[in-house]
């Protein structure tokens, strides 16, 4: 099938944002589901995970998973309101640049909070 | 996959963002001020040791991550990939089980 996506309107970069936020959530969920479980081996176990996560390049993953989770929620919610309530040409880019801007208010709240 | 079958994965991909959007929310709030109160393995334990509402909201969160995740890594394979039919398929379903399988060791792990 040919390719005919309009790569110039903000919505395909919406959509490609979406995209590769979800992706990139659905192969960290594994790991974050293995290092909740080290709780399992009791709390010292998952204080020493935990600690681990406090190296920087651990806390920009953190932050950038933050922004991904939150823009992959506000994209999706843009996604079902045009399929399921209304499609207008005028509002989407307005929908689009709300739906960034709560993400990354989202993934700042954080930042400020962990470093 | 019939036309019927597309639909029905169609629907269960909007049903299961439906409870995400909702799932996702308490969560983002959650880690934040989480974190906010600094986060170590007696204030996560804390809040969740014994809960019945917290497993029970997890394990909400994970039964729809685990229909949610797989169907979108099923349009990946066909888009990016053009990797369709019964292997792209099982492979997927296989994806959605170690999820529901390690969330729920991970939710275990937690609330017990």
């Amino acid at each position: 099938m040919s390719d005919c996506r309009n790569r110039g309107h903000s919505a395909y970069w919406a959509f490609l944002v979406h995209r590769v936020s979800g992706l990139a959530l659905a192969l960290f969920l594994p790991l974050h589901f293995l290092a909740l479980a080290q709780a399992l081996r009791g709390a010292s176990a998952l204080d020493a995970f935990l600690a681990w996560t406090r190296s920087p390049w651990v806390v920009a993953s953190e932050i950038a998973l933050v922004f991904a989770l939150a823009v992959h929620l506000t994209g999706g919610l843009r996604l079902l309101f045009v399929e399921f309530v209304a499609w207008e040409s005028a509002t989407q880019k307005t929908l689009i640049a709300v739906a960034g801007g709560i993400a990354a208010f989202c993934a700042v709240a954080f930042a400020l909070n962990v470093i | 996959m019939t036309a019927r079958g597309e639909t029905r994965l169609w629907l269960l991909q909007r049903a299961s963002a439906a409870v995400l959007a909702i799932c996702v929310a308490v969560h983002l709030i959650t880690i934040i001020v989480a974190m906010r109160q600094g986060l170590t393995a007696a204030a996560i334990l804390s809040r969740t040791h014994g809960s019945i509402g917290w497993a029970g909201f997890y394990g909400i969160f994970v039964l729809a991550v685990a229909v949610h995740a797989p169907i979108g890594l099923r349009a990946i394979a066909h888009e990016w990939l053009a990797w369709r039919g019964r292997a792209s398929d099982a492979v997927v379903v296989l994806f959605g089980i170690a999820l529901l399988a390690l969330g729920g060791y991970a939710i275990a792990a937690v609330v017990r």
